[in-house]
């Protein structure tokens, strides 16, 4: 490499990787803009009348390409890795110029319903054209300096910079976990009308909480090593007490929650929860036996018809409680992931995935189906199916129902983790690394399938049981292919088969969607987006298992990207 | 009646007749080695006696157990183990995993640990990298670990699918010294080859397998005396 006296025509080949950045970069914000998600999200503003989501998510789109850009150069040296972002960073504001200048000449909204008058506005900043362009370049620039800048500082200057930044970032997305969290707490509800406004951050409270986040971390980064090595150095029985009291806050905070967070913000969890279970028992068919099924669905639905024929009043057929149809909704979901399993016991990878997604089809089908009606209702689904209770104590409202999936959760995250260890368990992992030596071993591949698709089966059922109970009726088209879709999604952003993995993936996937009700129109492309970010940047997902971890880390991280033949990673 | 018995199979895949008849036995604490060219059937012959693939017709006999009728772990669990051709170990896992997945057919700990023991006497490179993941083993040590896994199994019969494949000449020998040893420990091996030299030097009898059809079988010594498999396998003139 070229790395002290670079030649002219050196500089120049170095600069393409700032120009092939940028173009993605470019692409990318024009893409942002058309597909009307800028001004979607420009509603919502993160720092009150100040700046607006939509805004946040263009400067982040610069921010993260001319990072690449630094990145990708830097073998190159400093300045001319500077130099790059720079350039990436110009390109990215340049293609919105462009496209403002496009869309005064030509009537684009034919066919980009999105390129409104509005969203010109929103990219010029409110301002008349010609400010509004100069504006919109320079910001361009600024940004994509500002993100080369701080790619090439270390230590702590960049945390500094990094950590304010990116806790308003953080408390701005949240804000509608966080302000009615407050709100509940007595005292801290003054703080939260003084740091939230009703949209967005206040500008002083933005301060405060940058500047206070930022000494917090500077105190725990000076006295939080050595508070670690104390609480290493305490004695076996006081380490003891430590991890107990730590144990407690976390059941005490798993009990209270509910009550912190409110009827919204309580239904939000008990939708993640539901996808906790799902994914969980994907992660077991998945990430430990290595079967991709794609018609998990269809012991979700089974479980929950199952709960509806056996309890509800308006079919009248049973009047089973919660509780006694429980168990014969999880045995029906383990009786038909065997059922499943026996079909597709020889199928491998792509062949399988195609099978179980038309078994996953099949039932709802069947479900929506004249024939069965009489039975299972069409589509108008099964009503008034009671709810949970135990004595007086009635799980109806999200508050209560959230006990419910806790509970679920508990069991299953044991069932999981002790399944993990166990025979069957290093059975599922040989089968998932190489079904032939498997059996070469001594594994009953035929059981050893079965069992997976049983035990997924299961839980599958188990959150059915719960979510029929929790909405009182059933209806066919709750049970599409996009729930299979998504808990497949969650496990993978998650770490195929690492259980925290699977409740960080529910909580990204779908707790935050539903927290920023904007992403709602484009959660599919939200969820394609976040696949293809993983796949590039952390394919072993965000909270891996330690196999996986290993695989995946003999590599020296970032030198793998600073080959340009890597033409289109981004964002 | 021998030890291990095979007879007159005939094994397909789909309509490729793979094996046409083929006839072998071996005895109790002998070394026996398979050879033939590229395609000649010697994977099949062991995936058909590991209950891999089902034959068509003939019989496979383990002490006067009809073996065919048996699934590959049932047949594992009675001693007949195979090491697959091409060094398939579990990549992601370490050496020590490797090994203990090998035990899965035991449930006595004991045994397990002895095992392992006897492995790592074996192969004490293994010992040293128990910690390794498997997959960033030199081919060699992915050799050991693939037959060290086998025999966490206790083999009374061991199948071995071209071990010397794609390693060094030095390696080669390692490999070779290791049979001889677990021949002096007593186990039944039956050895597929293409490295017809090396395997006809330790064997005791070797049969010659071309095109699905046993074509010679004799005393390693006169296979080695033999024109055809000079010339053929042998590589003379
Ligand atoms: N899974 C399969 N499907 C179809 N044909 C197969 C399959 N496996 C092997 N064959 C065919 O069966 C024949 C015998 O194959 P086999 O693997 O037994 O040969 P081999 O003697 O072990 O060869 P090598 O020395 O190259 O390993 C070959 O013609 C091969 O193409
Ligand atoms: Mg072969």
């Amino acid at each position: 490499m070229r790395k002290n006296s670079p030649t002219s025509k050196g500089i120049l080949s170095s600069l393409k990787i700032g120009l092939k950045t940028g173009l993605v970069g470019a692409i990318l914000t024009v893409l942002l803009s058309l597909i009307g998600m800028v001004e979607a999200f420009s509603q919502r503003y993160i720092i009150h009348e100040v700046i607006s989501m939509g805004h946040t998510l263009l400067l982040l789109s610069g921010y993260f390409i001319a990072d690449r850009a630094a990145r990708r150069s830097i073998s190159k040296g400093k300045s001319l890795a500077l130099l790059n972002s720079l350039i990436s960073g110009f390109l990215s504001s340049g293609s919105l110029i462009l496209l403002i200048f496009l869309g005064a000449f030509v009537n684009l909204r034919s066919v980009f319903i999105n390129a409104s008058p509005v969203l010109y506005q929103l990219l010029l900043f409110g301002e008349e054209i010609r400010t509004g362009v100069l504006l919109l370049f320079f910001v361009g620039g600024v940004v994509g300096f500002f993100s080369g800048l701080l790619y090439l500082l270390t230590g702590w200057i960049k945390k500094l910079t990094l950590i304010p930044l990116g806790s308003i970032l953080i408390a701005g997305v949240l804000q509608d976990l966080l302000r009615p969290t407050l709100a509940a707490w007595g005292p801290l509800s003054i703080l939260s009308e003084w740091i939230f406004t009703a949209n967005g951050l206040s500008i002083s409270g933005a301060i405060v909480l940058g500047v206070s986040i930022s000494i917090g971390s500077l105190l725990w980064s000076f006295k939080g090593k050595s508070l670690q090595r104390g609480i290493k150095s305490l004695s076996g029985s006081k380490r003891k007490i430590f991890t107990y009291a730590g144990f407690l806050t976390l059941v005490f905070l798993l009990l209270v929650l509910p009550h912190l967070l409110g009827l919204f913000l309580s239904e939000v969890l008990t939708i993640v929860g539901l996808y906790i279970l799902l994914g969980l028992g994907l992660n077991i068919v998945v990430g430990y036996a290595g079967l991709l099924d794609l018609g998990y669905v269809a012991f979700f639905a089974i479980g929950a018809y199952t709960t509806a024929i056996l309890t509800s009043q308006e079919l009248g057929f049973f009047h089973f409680t919660f509780w006694s149809a429980l168990p014969i909704a999880i045995l029906m979901g383990i009786f038909s992931g065997v059922l499943l399993g026996i079909p597709v016991l020889k199928m491998r990878g792509d062949y399988l995935a195609i099978a179980t997604l038309g078994f996953g089809e099949i039932i709802r089908i069947l479900v929506l189906s004249d024939f069965l009606r009489p039975w299972l209702g069409g589509a108008q689904g099964i009503g008034k199916i009671p709810k949970a209770s135990i004595g007086s104590f009635e799980f109806a409202r999200p508050q209560e129902i959230y006990y419910l999936i806790l509970a679920g959760c508990l069991l299953v995250v044991f069932i999981s983790l002790r399944l993990k260890d166990s025979r069957i368990g290093r059975a599922w992992m040989a089968m998932r690394e190489d079904e032939d030596v498997a059996q070469a071993m001594g594994i009953n591949l035929v059981s050893t399938k079965l069992l997976a698709f049983a035990t997924g089966a299961g839980f599958s059922a188990l959150s059915g049981a719960i979510f029929a109970s929790k909405l009182g009726s059933v209806y066919p088209h709750s049970f599409n292919v996009m729930i299979s879709i998504n808990v497949v999604c969650l496990i993978i952003v998650g770490g195929m088969g690492s259980i925290p993995g699977v409740m960080v993936g529910a909580f990204a996937l779908v707790g935050l969607p539903e927290l920023l009700r904007e992403f709602a129109e484009y959660r599919l492309l939200v969820y394609g987006a976040a696949l293809v970010v993983m796949m590039l940047l952390k394919p072993e997902g965000l909270w891996p298992e330690a196999i996986r971890r290993r695989e995946l880390h003999e590599e020296p991280g970032e030198k793998l990207s600073n080959d340009s033949t890597q033409g289109t990673s981004g964002s | 009646m021998a030890f291990l018995e095979i007879e007159e199979i005939h094994a397909y895949y789909g309509h490729i007749h793979a094996l046409k008849g083929v006839s072998l036995y071996v005895e109790k604490g002998e070394i026996v080695t398979l050879i033939g060219a590229n395609g000649a059937g010697k994977s099949t012959m062991l995936k058909t006696t590991s209950g891999l693939l089902s034959p068509r017709h003939g019989s496979i006999r383990f002490e006067g157990e009809e073996l065919t009728r048996y699934r590959p772990h049932e047949i594992v669990a009675k001693g007949v183990v195979q090491v697959p051709e091409g060094r398939r170990v579990f990549g992601r896992l370490t050496v020590r995993e490797n090994l203990e997945m090998g035990a899965f057919a035991l449930s006595d700990p004991k045994l397990i640990e002895a095992n392992l023991e006897r492995v790592f006497n074996l192969f004490p490179r293994l010992k040293e990298r128990q910690k390794q993941v498997a997959g960033t083993l030199s081919g060699g040590e992915q050799q050991m670990l693939a037959t060290g896994r086998a025999l966490m199994a206790n083999p009374r019969v061991l199948l071995m699918d071209e071990p010397s494949m794609g390693l060094a000449p030095v390696l080669v020998d390692n490999i070779f010294n290791t049979i001889r040893q677990l021949h002096a420990q007593g186990t039944t091996i039956l050895l597929v080859e293409q490295n017809a030299r090396k395997a006809l030097e330790v064997a005791s009898r070797g049969y010659v397998l071309q095109s699905g059809v046993m074509v010679l079988t004799d005393t390693a010594q006169n296979l080695q005396r033999n024109e055809m498999v000079r010339k053929a396998y042998l590589g003379e003139t």
